[in-house]
Order: structure tokens, then C-alpha cells, then sequence
């Protein structure tokens, strides 16, 4: 039996040396790409290779916060990332990103529509760095057949009715952002009065939480774990068509308003390809083919052209009519300082 | 030919990737921002979130191993008592879902054992209640007994097999019955895999991150949570250093405990 493991290990290892090996190279070169978890039809990565002959070497990331540390110390290469708002003006600050050659990229100027870019001054001021990719809203998604009254306020999340049935999500920001709404603050204080009080809400919420979760809340809400889940609203479309007892909405104290965009890194080996990388993912037709696949709301008005279900174009959770909503914000970087006030309650919350 | 030359390859990867990467460690944990040496983040341990946290990881792997160590044992002495044919085949079971990735057979688990999951499906269907122990310390615990079960009956399992029968065989033959012949021969000639299988399970429970993380719903913070989190979003590689040194010292105490018990090297024999 000994030379059986050792002749399996031995194929396992062997396998894996050529494969190692085998990294193939494009003919047109090399474009690494750092992006979200399921953040992309996958085909588009083969059109790209098929296009223009550039390899597309692709890793995702969780969150923001897993995504910075890898960069920021230069560990790993990277040409495209996709970060979000607050984290972009992180990295713009502290000299992370190159300046972006618009004229590289006719479909980024033509079919992102003008308010996406306006929205983006708020963290890239004369819109040097970004390219928008995926925007939304967060909000509270729930299950119809056990929640009958009707969702408007955070504060259904600290109904003790639902308790083990409450699903938050497992990222600082977010989750104060949920109990700063409540309490009727600002997502981007840096009042620690306002965030202990914060903190304290979120304490008290704990014992009503069934798990912090980033990317599950969607499967456990399909399948029915959970009654209410805080989720961004492009996850809302896809599990809406999984499981049709599943409601989004705005929560009427305001939420966070956010923008993915693509980014490119100040030393990044690649620049040319990632621009190219950046314009292919602008064009109409692959913007419409990441939309119907991540149903992420897309800043791309030649794309939403495109989508041919009027009841998804014209979708009020897909591209809400943002006017309608009070207390709306976007995140903004706090600084070193701010991120350690929020870190250092946050774990308080979860050491409770 | 020579043997320090057939061993430099293996001295060079310690070097690289064991005294390095201490080095680093020791380092980053030393010294606070600017560079400066500096005790806080070792001294930080006692901070009232992090002894939590350490206490919980403690217990939560004790437990653990203590539960290992009650089914590992029974389950090496029936293996032994098998005949070959036989035995080499039930080890081979125990092996196997070794070569499944950890992380999958973790997810499994979460499948199994959620709210709406097919334990609770099975359940249902026979009209038993339902089984809450999901995002709970006991989902953790089960989850550390699962994965690091057969780090715990192979090496008893191996010290059981090296026993001479004849010892046995004299023992009760000079009048010991079964249980005697157990705790006076049995029982002591097996302790170096027992110490060598309590290390083994102790010291990846004491540090894991995932299991706590998958089973528990990121609810339940060990030491381990702590510091993943301060490395990959935190951003704050001293404190998660310093941490990390502290929770170094519980494993070096761990294997001095082996080390001091294990005088015939069956431990490094595995």
C-alpha cells in the first residue's frame, strides 16, 4: 500500500511541476487583472485572449481591505485592479495608481455615462485614475414568507423576532455603515462618540446575527437559511431569479452608494495591455455580457441600451432612481487614524 | 557519498522558508511603525479582545484534542487487531479524504450541518428535532475533531503495531488479565504516539482560522481570526507579529511537554 501512496504522490507532484511549467505567455504579452470574487463572465477573459492575443493572468479578492495589503507592499504585480470608491482614494493618496491615457480607451470615454464620472470626483477629483465598472446601492434583502410586515428601517435588523435569522456582512465598513445609518449618522464619521454608539448597537445585534458572512449571504438566502440578509443590491437581481420569495429594498434612513472602477497600478509591468484590458471591458456588447452575468448594475449607458428585458432595463433595484432616497453616501478614505478607529471596535464587536 | 551534501537541499528550504519567514516574524513583531523596537504588541495579548480570544482558541482545541485522543485510540487498537489485508484497507479509508482539499471538506460540513442542511433534512424526515449546532463553539469543535482525527490515530496506531506480541503474550501469561495487561504494558509502550498525536491535533487547532470562520459564521473569534485579520485587512503586520509570537510560545511549550516525554525520538521517527 506504501508504494501506491507514493506512486499517487508521486503523479499528483509530477502533474502539478508541468503545469507549473506550462504558465503560457501571450503572444501580444501578459495582463494581470486583480478583481472581485465572481465579478466577471468568464468568457470575456476568452474573447480578450482571442482579441488581442494578451494573456489575462486572473486572481480575485474578497474584499477591499484583503485586496490593499497585497498590493500596497508590492508582493505580487498586479496591471488592472477593481477597487471600490473609498479604497481608490486610498490608493490615489498614497501614490498606488498611474494616470490613465483616455485616448487609449474610446470606449470608456463613450459609453460610461457622464453622471458615473461625476459620481467618481467624490474620490478620483478630475477623473485621472478610474474607470467605473459596477455601481449600487446596499440594502436589506429578505424572504417573503418570513418576514410579512413590511421592511423600511435598519432597525429590522435588531428586531429580536428574527433572532439567528439575520444574516450582516462580515466587513467593517459595511457593517457600521448599517449601524451609523440607524442611528441617523454619517457612514464616514470620525466622531468616536457617535461611532461607540454605533458599536454598542452592533454588540447588542450579535446574539440576533446567525453569521457574518461576505459572498454566502446570497447562497443562504436562496436557500432559505436566513430571513433577512444585508447584501448589495446586484446580488439582489440574481437571487431574485433563484428564489422568487426574495425582496430587496432602500432602507429609508439611507445607504451607501458605491462605484467599482478599474484602476491601474503606478508600477504595474503591464500599462498598455491593461488599458486595453480596461476598453475591451467597456465595450457595449461585453459590458452587456458581465451584466446579464453578475447582474451588477452597469455604468454603461450603451450597454443598458442593449439589455433587451424591458422589466430588467428599466429595474428599479438594478438602476434606481437615486433622487427618490434620502441620507445616500458614498465612503471616503479616513485615513490611517480612522481606519483604526473603526478596525479597533470592530473587534470588539466580533471578540463579544 | 557524502551525507551533509545529500542534506543541503533540505537545509536550504528550512532556511528559506522556516528561519526567514521566524525571522520576519520576530521582527515585525518587536517593532512598531517607525521601526523602533518596542513590547506593545507582544504585551497587547492582554487587551481584553485578544486574551478572549486566546482563551477560546485554547479551550476550544483542548477540547478538541481531548475528543480525538478518546476515539483515536479505541480505533488504533482495533486497526491493529485486524489482519493485515483487512487493516491496511480500513487505514487507506482514513487516508483518503486526506487527499480532498481541507477547505472543501470544511465547506461539506457547512452543508450538512446548516439550518435548512441535510442533517437537519434527514432529521426532519424522521421526526426528530432539528440540530442547531451551526455557527456555535460545538460546529468549531467538530469540525478541528474531523480534519485532524487521522493526525491523531495514525501515530498511536503506529507505536500500537510496533509492540512485540510476545510482551503481551508474557503478560498474560504471568496472570494479567485484559484490562491489567492494557494499562501496565499496552498503555505505557503507546504513550510517545499518544504525545506525538496530542501535538498533532493541538497545535493546528490552537491556530486555525478557517474552521472557526466556516463553522462558526465568523461569530466566534479565536487567535488565530485575530491575526489572519490583522495580516490581510488590518493592514497592521506588527501587532499580528507580536500576537502571533505569543501564541509561538504555547506550541514551543507543547512540544518541550513531547519532547520531555518522548525520550526515545518516536516523535521524530514519524
Amino acid at each position: 500500500m506504501k508504494k501506491l501512496i507514493a506512486l499517487f504522490l508521486f503523479g499528483v507532484m509530477s502533474t502539478a511541476l508541468l503545469t507549473g511549467c506550462g504558465s503560457k505567455e501571450g503572444e501580444n504579452g501578459t495582463v494581470y487583472v486583480y478583481n472581485w470574487g465572481e465579478y466577471i463572465d468568464p468568457e470575456t477573459l476568452d474573447m480578450f485572449e482571442a482579441e488581442t492575443g494578451i494573456h489575462v493572468e486572473y486572481e480575485e479578492y474578497e474584499t477591499n481591505e484583503i485586496m490593499y495589503p497585497k498590493v500596497s507592499t508590492g508582493s505580487s504585480s498586479y496591471d488592472v485592479v477593481c477597487p471600490s470608491d473609498y479604497m481608490i482614494q486610498k490608493m490615489r493618496e498614497n501614490d498606488l495608481l498611474a494616470e490613465l491615457n483616455f485616448d487609449n480607451m474610446p470606449n470608456a470615454k463613450a459609453n460610461i455615462g457622464a453622471q458615473y464620472y461625476e459620481q467618481s470626483k467624490a474620490f478620483d477629483p478630475e477623473n485621472k485614475y478610474s474607470v467605473p465598472y459596477c455601481w449600487g446601492t446596499v440594502g436589506i434583502l429578505y424572504n417573503k414568507t418570513m418576514v410579512t410586515e413590511p421592511v423600511e428601517s435598519w432597525s429590522i435588523l435588531w428586531d429580536e423576532k428574527y433572532a439567528d435569522n439575520i444574516l450582516m456582512q462580515d466587513s467593517v465598513r459595511d457593517a457600521f455603515m448599517v449601524a451609523l445609518k440607524l442611528k441617523g449618522y454619517s457612514m464616514n464619521t470620525m466622531d468616536s462618540a457617535q461611532l461607540d454608539e454605533a458599536r454598542d448597537a452592533l454588540i447588542q445585534q450579535k446574539p440576533l446575527v446567525q453569521a457574518y458572512v461576505i459572498d454566502q449571504v446570497r447562497d443562504k438566502m436562496i436557500g432559505n437559511e436566513a430571513a433577512l440578509g444585508v447584501i448589495y443590491s446586484g446580488e439582489a437581481i440574481y437571487t431574485q431569479r433563484e428564489n422568487p420569495d426574495l425582496e430587496y429594498v432602500i432602507p429609508k434612513e439611507g445607504t451607501n452608494v458605491w462605484i467599482d472602477s478599474w484602476v491601474v497600478l503606478k508600477n504595474a509591468p503591464n500599462k498598455e495591455n491593461a488599458e486595453k484590458f480596461i476598453d475591451f471591458m467597456c465595450r457595449p456588447d461585453i459590458a452587456l455580457m458581465n451584466f446579464e452575468y453578475i447582474t451588477y448594475s452597469t455604468p454603461n449607458d450603451a450597454a443598458r441600451d442593449l439589455i433587451e428585458d424591458e422589466d430588467i432595463r428599466n429595474s428599479q433595484i438594478a438602476f434606481p432612481d437615486l433622487s427618490q432616497y434620502q441620507g445616500l453616501e458614498t465612503f471616503s478614505y479616513l485615513g490611517e487614524e480612522g481606519d483604526e478607529m473603526y478596525n479597533d471596535r470592530w473587534k470588539e464587536v466580533k471578540s463579544q | 557519498m557524502n551525507k551533509k551534501a545529500l542534506s543541503a537541499p533540505y537545509l536550504f528550504w528550512s532556511a528559506l522558508f522556516i528561519i526567514v519567514p521566524l525571522c520576519m516574524v520576530f521582527y515585525y513583531g518587536l517593532t512598531d511603525k517607525s521601526g523602533a523596537f518596542t513590547l506593545q504588541n507582544i504585551l497587547a495579548i492582554a487587551r481584553a479582545e485578544h486574551a478572549k480570544a486566546l482563551w477560546q482558541a485554547l479551550l476550544l482545541s483542548l477540547g478538541s484534542t481531548v475528543l480525538c485522543l478518546l476515539l483515536a485510540y479505541p480505533l488504533a487498537m482495533i486497526l491493529c487487531s485486524m489482519r493485515t489485508r483487512q487493516h491496511s484497507f480500513l487505514v487507506l479509508i482514513f487516508i483518503l479524504p486526506m487527499w480532498m482539499n481541507f477547505l472543501l471538506r470544511t465547506f461539506a460540513w457547512l452543508t450538512l450541518l446548516e439550518k435548512t442542511g441535510v442533517v437537519n433534512n434527514v432529521l426532519s424526515f424522521l421526526g426528530l428535532p432539528p440540530l442547531n449546532i451551526i455557527n456555535t463553539p460545538s460546529a468549531i469543535v467538530l469540525g478541528m475533531v474531523y480534519n485532524f482525527l487521522p493526525f491523531m490515530v495514525l501515530p498511536i496506531y503506529n507505536t500500537l503495531a510496533k509492540i512485540d506480541q510476545n510482551v503481551i503474550a508474557a503478560a498474560r501469561d504471568l496472570g494479567a488479565n485484559g484490562v491489567q495487561t492494557f494499562l501496565r504494558i499496552t498503555l505505557p509502550l503507546s504513550v510517545p504516539g499518544v504525545i506525538s498525536g496530542i501535538t498533532m491535533v493541538f497545535v493546528p487547532a490552537l491556530t486555525t482560522f478557517v474552521i472557526s470562520t466556516i463553522l462558526g459564521g465568523s461569530k466566534i473569534l479565536l487567535i488565530g481570526n485575530v491575526i489572519e485579520q490583522e495580516f490581510t485587512q488590518t493592514g497592521n503586520w506588527h501587532l499580528g507579529s507580536g500576537l502571533s509570537i505569543v501564541l509561538m510560545m504555547f506550541i514551543i511549550l507543547n512540544m518541550v511537554v513531547s519532547a520531555v516525554t518522548d525520550k526515545d525520538g518516536e516523535v521524530n521517527a514519524l
